[in-house]
């Protein structure tokens, strides 16, 4: 299921079982990004909006020079939306689409934690039928009790900007 | 064949070089075919003897060889042996196009065309052949010449040569190794080297960077000639150097006196550690004559070639052409901040403003300069171009090119060149007539094909214009209402009929040749120049000829922008697009079917669109009397763009959308404005081209 695994070279016995994860809050729900995707985090600012383009997607904003796409991750999983607060941050990743390298802001709910996370105490998603968004999970693994859900950002960012190819593909 | 790493990178400019030698001996051997001037022999031969120096040292035997021949027959031509006749021109220009291929067909390391190679291979040594057969008195012939004429006669090869190897002082300053040339040889054969030192001079002349021994080299075994050539192909220009077949049937070549070696250092096989014999140490150890006059015709032609440019990584200019933009942005910031504050205080800042606003735009200017070519660079591959074709369909052609020093964008460069080629080819196939026929009009035989160039008003415009047949309007207008292009009862103005050739599905020709007319063309050759943000038309007279100008943005970084305003969204509109902007009178505006509004301009009814309604955005008013229409002209149809507002015009520094997400419909691109926010540009001609199939859809409802 996972694509490439980038190691750190610093610490190569540990990279190689485990992976450092950032976590986010989204809907009560905490989600796990690869940490050596993530850019930089920011916070919620205006956006220009793009006509033509699904509602997950906000707009883009000047990232340095950089004109990048900010995605909305609860309108991008279906959920319901709530009023930006002073928690709601960007994560700004860099993700595989193709053979391009893109970066992309994601709005959530608030930034967690960072995990270190086995690879061997990771459990494949179940496969419940009808919930696309499965599509996107990379693993389940439970940290102090909670269930921490690793997100595929290759997989879910590379699909949304390429919906409006295949409508359907995605999340009602 | 495979290079190591470390070589990789310089092979990688062998290869370009390679080319650009390539480019030289072609562009030499087309003007060549007027006037046999020796400077210009001089030079095509400069060329292929670098590639062929170049290639054999990158062991790219191949390309060595057929060089070789080349050489040869170049080298014949130079010496006045060989007359340059035209057959010989033909035959060279191929082998140019060979030796192309066989350049990218190395670099990508993918198999060589034997049977064309083989064939050129045979062409030249015909041609040679005949050569040295012909003039045999003209001077007593040359060793080498002698055993090239056995080689060819296909005599059994020798069982081992005997090879006097004089290299001219120079030699190590030349970078050149003699013990890697023997190293070389000895995986040939068991070889045996004697070392000539009768030329050393007395130890307080000797200068110890020269080289002062020669070699008598024995080596065995079935060697073919051409090998061992390789081996002295980059130093032969230099030297002397005498093969003489041991043992074999072929004659010995004359002068090939194996003076007996007063110091010989016998080198056997070079099994052991041969430094007692190394050059490096003779050359120490021997005494020197500094001058021993450097003899003439050493190999200079490395620096040849050099036209005073630098390579640079089109990522590292990017980056600058960045950083730059952000040096404009800041700017803009600064001065939107400054008109704010009380001015009593602000005479200097408002002077070191406009300080920056300069030095600011000057820095652009020329680090965009950077990026700018000369437009010759995709006009030097029309002569040989239009010497191939003019050859293929029998017609006189004198191909005039001015302007070849107008600069524009790399970017843009590269883009134009595949839809320039097209129009010439169009021009020589279609619009030029043959000979015959253009007797009988009264013209000139020799028809005329201009390539021009040349800016006007902050654009680049190349202008390919050809004094043939002209179009043929009826013949247009009729095909045009074949194919339903044009409504049956359309009257169209001349020049709108000339322009119908860029619909797509358009060939007016009567046969499909390979040339052109398969109708897939001229809207690609449109659509590109489109893409590029520029512009195509032609204008014709029947019998006079037909021009085709072509109108360019001169950089496609950068964009003269106006912002528009429509509700609480800005967007940047090209003002290249905009024709005008007009206040809208309410009996100027009529209804289409109840949808699709229309305005009248003068006497001419334009399509509305309204942005709000394009891109889903709240505005001010959706009534055009409210608003200011903005007429926007792409591929020679308008439109009237509803806005709220005008605000400033600028230049805009054109960011993509892509590289981090995707082409949006109707968005040409982003760009940064002044206060940090990002702005989309407008996309005039998609917006125009999606106006019109609404138009369309607007008929078609009014018709179920």
């Amino acid at each position: 299921m996972s694509t490439a695994k980038p190691t750190s070279g610093a610490d190569k016995a540990a990279a190689e079982s485990s992976e450092q994860y950032l976590t986010f809050m989204l809907a009560g729900e905490e989600y796990g990004v690869d940490i050596l995707r993530v850019q930089e985090i920011k916070g919620w600012d205006k956006v220009t909006r793009i006509p033509h383009t699904p509602d997950y997607v906000l707009g883009v904003i000047n990232l340095r020079g950089a004109v990048v796409p900010i995605l909305d991750l609860r309108r991008r999983f279906g959920l319901e939306t709530i009023a930006f607060g002073p928690t709601t941050v960007v994560i700004v990743v860099r993700v595989m689409s193709g053979r391009d390298e893109r970066t992309v802001g994601v709005v959530v709910d608030a930034v967690s934690e960072v995990y270190n996370v086995d690879a061997a105490d990771t459990k494949p998603p179940p496969d419940v039928c009808g919930t696309v968004d499965t599509v996107f999970v990379k693993a389940l693994v439970t940290i102090e009790e909670k269930m921490l859900i690793l997100l595929d950002i290759d997989r879910l960012i590379g699909n949304s900007i390429a919906d409006e190819l295949v409508p359907g593909a995605a999340v009602a | 064949m495979t290079v190591d790493l470390e070589m990789a990178e310089i092979a990688k400019v062998f290869f370009q070089e390679s080319r650009e030698g390539l480019d030289v001996m072609e562009s030499g051997l087309l003007s060549l075919g007027a006037t046999a001037d020796s400077e210009n022999i001089n030079t095509i031969f400069r060329a292929a003897h670098s590639i062929k120096g170049g290639s054999a040292t990158f062991g790219f035997a191949e390309v060595a060889g057929f060089t070789h021949g080349v050489e040869t027959l170049l080298d014949e031509m130079r010496n006045g042996v060989r007359p340059v006749t035209a057959e010989a021109i033909q035959t060279l220009l191929q082998a140019c196009d060979c030796l192309r291929e066989m350049i990218t067909a190395t670099e990508a390391e993918q198999p060589l065309d034997q049977v064309r190679i083989a064939s050129l291979n045979g062409d030249i040594k015909h041609i040679l052949g005949e050569a040295t057969e012909a003039p045999a008195p003209v001077s007593a012939p040359a060793p080498a010449e002698a055993n090239r004429a056995a080689d060819i006669g296909g005599a059994s090869e020798p069982s081992g040569w005997r090879v006097r190897f004089e290299p001219v002082a120079d030699l190590l300053r030349l970078r050149n190794e003699p013990t890697r040339m023997f190293a070389e040889l000895r995986r040939l054969g068991p070889m045996v080297a004697h070392a000539d030192a009768s030329r050393l001079p007395p130890l307080d002349a000797l200068d110890p960077e020269s080289c002062y021994l020669s070699w008598n080299i024995d080596i065995t075994g079935q060697i073919p000639r051409g090998k061992l050539d390789e081996i002295f192909d980059w130093v032969d220009s230099g030297c002397r150097l005498e093969f003489t077949p041991n043992g074999g049937s072929a004659p010995a070549a004359p002068g090939a006196k194996a003076s007996a070696p007063p110091q010989a250092a016998a080198i056997d096989a070079w099994s052991a550690e041969t430094k007692a014999v190394s050059p490096t140490e003779a050359k120490t150890a021997a005494p020197a004559d500094a001058d021993r006059g450097a003899p003439a015709g050493a190999p200079m032609q490395k620096a040849s070639g050099d036209s005073g440019s630098i390579r640079v990584a089109t990522e590292k200019v990017d980056n600058i052409i960045n950083l730059v933009g952000e040096l404009l942005i800041t700017q803009s910031m600064l001065s939107s901040f400054a008109d704010g504050i009380d001015p009593n205080d602000l005479d200097r800042l408002r002077q070191g403003l406009s300080q920056l606003a300069r030095n600011t735009r000057e820095l652009q200017e020329s680090v965009m300069q950077i990026r700018m070519l000369p437009i010759s660079f995709a006009f030097n591959r029309f002569p040989r171009i239009v010497h191939d074709l003019s050859r293929k369909l029998a017609k006189k052609v004198e191909l005039k090119l001015s302007g070849e020093g107008t600069e524009l964008d790399k970017t843009v460069l590269e883009k134009i060149s595949d839809p320039l080629v097209h129009l010439v080819r169009n021009a020589l196939d279609h619009g030029l007539e043959i000979p015959e026929r253009r007797v009988a009009a009264g013209k000139h035989e020799t028809g005329t094909l201009e390539l021009a160039a040349f800016h006007e008003g902050g654009n680049i415009i190349i202008e390919v214009r050809d004094d043939g047949a002209g179009l043929n309007k009826a013949k247009i207008l009729q095909k045009a209402r074949e194919r339903a292009l044009v409504a049956p009862d359309q009257e169209l103005t001349d020049e709108q009929i000339d322009n119908l050739i860029f619909m797509p599905g358009f060939s007016t020709a009567e046969q499909i040749s390979d040339v052109s007319g398969r109708g897939v063309g001229m809207d690609v050759v449109r659509r590109n120049i489109n893409d590029l943000g520029g512009h195509v038309q032609i204008s014709s007279r029947e019998g006079l000829g037909s021009t085709i100008r072509i109108r360019l943005p001169l950089t496609l970084a950068i964009l003269d922008g106006q912002l528009v305003r429509v509700g609480k969204e800005i967007y940047v509109i090209s003002l290249l697009a905009i024709v005008e902007t007009i206040q809208v009178a309410r009996e100027r505006v009529n209804t289409l079917v109840g949808r699709t509004e229309v305005f009248r301009l003068r006497d001419e009814y334009l399509p509305v669109v309204k942005l709000c309604d394009q891109f889903g955005i709240e505005p001010d008013s959706r009534s055009a009397e409210d608003g200011l229409l903005v007429v926007l002209e792409a591929d020679g149809k308008r439109v009237g763009v509803l806005v709220d507002d005008l605000l400033a015009q600028q230049q805009v520094v054109i960011k993509s959308l892509e590289s981090n997400f995707k082409s949006v419909a109707g968005i040409a691109g982003a760009t940064i404005l002044g206060d940090g926010t990002v702005a989309l540009i407008i996309d005039a001609p998609g917006l125009i081209s999606s106006a019109a199939k609404q138009g369309v859809g607007a008929v078609a409802a009014r018709a179920a």
